[in-house]
């Protein structure tokens, strides 16, 4: 196998920077080059903001890790520039199968919704999706972009002061120091800024160690998910078996919180396990294994004076739900065009407020799914276990049980119902596109709806005209009519129109709906728009 | 009159069941069992029907 991740893609060169008599000043510094962080790299560079990314490595991520990749992540990742590239590498998955013990008790499929351009899931090892963003960087940077990545560059030292953030970095060539306007900290769960101001998580739900092995096999298995709740190879426990691209197949064996985590990594004690469960006979090769820990947990604010985390440094969930780094590019996503405006003064510092409050109430969703379905994985007592047993009996043959198995909720964007960015809802359906929600995607002009809003805020109409100009906002708002056609009728009806025969809609640059009308009106759009930005 | 609903029904299947789970927290086994019988009566009241709770019964009898 490839293996890019043993290859060096952002080596350490020393910098100016570290000659420098002066402090070097930077408006956006990003610790962390993951999925989360050149996220965020991108998403500022191509909004015209320096950016400088900085990290302790100079190699993508070790191992397969986070592997599904959700629509939402998706779509971000297309706006960024990357999407299509990850849609062609991953492997697009809809069959589920879920067994109890040693049977099979049911099977799901997610039936993916007509027109969208991306599905609910791919699944892609997170070194190619880093390897992509790395790419995407150097591609960026020929065309003139002030984006830069420094690996070997170990932050030390945080000094979070009123009106910039001063870090500490070690390097093979010794300390420097830089300054920033705003620091994001993508620095993973054990996140050196957070240690560093001695900040801390804020309710430690659970533990529990989940052995992960990435295995090429002669075998075939089909494109389907796997989950086993209580196995004969992995007694009280459960199992997942997922497909990658490469032929690589994924395997997570949950192990419980009490074990040694360096004997179950040898080799001799992984090969057995992976025996019981794909069978004596089949031959397969361990390509990564490692041993993930995970806690639940977040921290009590994402924004501490001119630091904001995002991604693992800020919160942390169980596995189940592929809600970890889906929801980190999620964050960046909120954040990255309210930082653009308050560094251009065209919004107040308390634009940043809503990054916390949008993206903390996003966290508590996750971590409340995931720890229902940690709960029915993982029951803790004994009357506990004895309902989920009966939940997985009864859903063999009775449908009304299934909806109560829970082997993880898949990762879904949240809508910020209560933001105070958002205008009073004009209109009564569809309820899933209400202010607040993250737009639905619509076929337009051979194309997709999402591909064209670019990365500033933006009005939808439907059947109907804005005639006027709007240049003269106080920023500038793209414009996108779409007219009700044969190819788009009930998919607009359904996502957009409700009951009404027009509609107009607001997005904010990360295409959440921040109003909508049944009609236009200039001195409501204004409003919103004001009130979007926290003006 | 009968006719189990077989299909599902509950509203919001997570929620109801993370707070089936939750109402047991910190009871004995035995409590836990006392608190079943109370709700299975309760529900039972509510359900009426003497033909459905009849299948239900037997349905919960099938391993």
């Amino acid at each position: 196998m490839y293996q890019i991740f043993n290859t060096p893609l952002y080596k350490y060169q020393k910098s100016t920077d570290q000659d420098s008599k002066n402090l070097r000043h930077y408006r956006v510094l990003i610790i962390g080059a993951g999925p989360v962080g050149l996220s965020a790299a991108i998403d500022l560079a191509i909004q015209g903001v320096e950016v400088l990314v900085l990290d302790e490595s100079d190699k993508v991520s070790n191992g397969s890790r986070a592997i599904c990749v959700s629509k939402r992540a998706l779509e971000i990742s297309e706006r960024l520039g990357v999407g299509k590239k990850m849609l062609d590498k991953g492997v697009i998955w809809n069959l589920g199968k879920v067994f109890f013990d040693n049977k099979k008790v049911y099977e799901f499929n997610l039936l993916p919704e007509d027109g969208h351009q991306y599905p609910a899931f791919i699944n892609l090892q997170q070194y190619y999706v880093e390897e992509y963003l790395v790419s995407r960087i150097r591609e960026l940077q020929e065309k003139g972009y002030s984006i830069e990545i420094r690996g070997g560059n170990k932050v030390e030292e945080v000094i979070n002061e009123p009106e910039k953030v001063t870090l500490n970095i070690n390097t093979m060539d010794g300390n420097y120091s830089l300054s920033c306007d705003w620091l994001i900290a993508c620095d993973g769960p054990k996140s050196t800024v957070r240690s560093s101001l001695g900040l801390d998580f804020d309710g430690q739900i659970f533990e529990d160690n989940f052995l992960i092995a990435d295995v090429t096999m002669d075998a075939e298995f089909p494109t389907e998910r796997r989950f086993w709740f209580d196995p004969p190879f992995n007694k009280g426990q459960s199992a997942l078996l997922h497909k990658q691209p490469d032929g690589v197949w994924r395997i997570d064996l949950q192990l419980g919180w009490d074990i040694d985590k360096e004997t179950e990594k040898r080799e001799e004690n992984v090969i057995p396990r992976l025996k019981a469960m794909l069978g004596e006979d089949v031959n397969f090769k361990l390509e990564w294994v490692s041993i993930y820990t995970f806690q639940c947990m977040k921290m009590e604010k994402f924004k501490h004076g001119r630091i904001l985390f995002a991604g693992d440094s800020a919160h942390q969930v169980s596995p189940f739900g592929a809600r970890g780094a889906n929801s980190g590019v999620q964050d960046v996503d909120n954040l990255c065009w309210k930082l653009k405006l308050v560094l251009e003064e065209k919004a107040p510092l308390s634009l940043l407020d809503s990054y916390n409050f949008e993206r903390v109430f996003a966290a508590e969703e996750n971590i409340t799914n995931s720890s229902r379905s940690t709960d029915f994985i993982t029951p803790k007592s004994k009357i506990s276990m004895a309902f989920r047993n009966a939940v997985l009996e009864l859903s063999e043959r009775y449908d009304f049980a299934r909806p109560l198995v829970n082997s993880g909720r898949l990762s879904t964007p949240s809508t910020y119902d209560n933001s105070s960015l958002n205008s009073l809802d004009g209109m009564k359906n569809p309820t899933r596109s209400r202010v607040g929600a993250p737009c639905p995607d619509l076929p337009f002009h051979d194309d997709y709806l999402l591909n064209k809003t670019g990365n500033q805020f933006c009005v939808l109409t439907f059947n109907c005209k804005i005639t006027e100009t709007l240049e003269d906002l106080f920023l500038p708002v793209k414009t996108i009519e779409i007219t009700e056609g044969d190819e788009n009728k009930d998919l607009m009806r359904d996502r957009f129109l409700g009951q009404y025969k027009e509609a107009v809609y607001l997005l904010r640059p990360d295409q959440h709906i921040a109003g909508r009308w049944p009609s236009y009106d200039k001195e409501i759009l204004l409003e919103a728009l004001k009130k979007a930005t926290g003006n | 009159m009968g006719q189990i609903n077989l299909k599902p029904n509950i509203k919001n299947n997570d929620e109801f069941y993370s707070k089936l789970i939750a109402a047991h927290e910190g009871l004995s086994e035995e409590e836990s069992i006392e608190f079943n019988s109370r709700l299975i009566l309760i529900l039972s009241n509510q359900v009426g029907d003497p033909e459905i709770l009849a299948e239900a019964l037997e349905i919960a009898k099938r391993r």
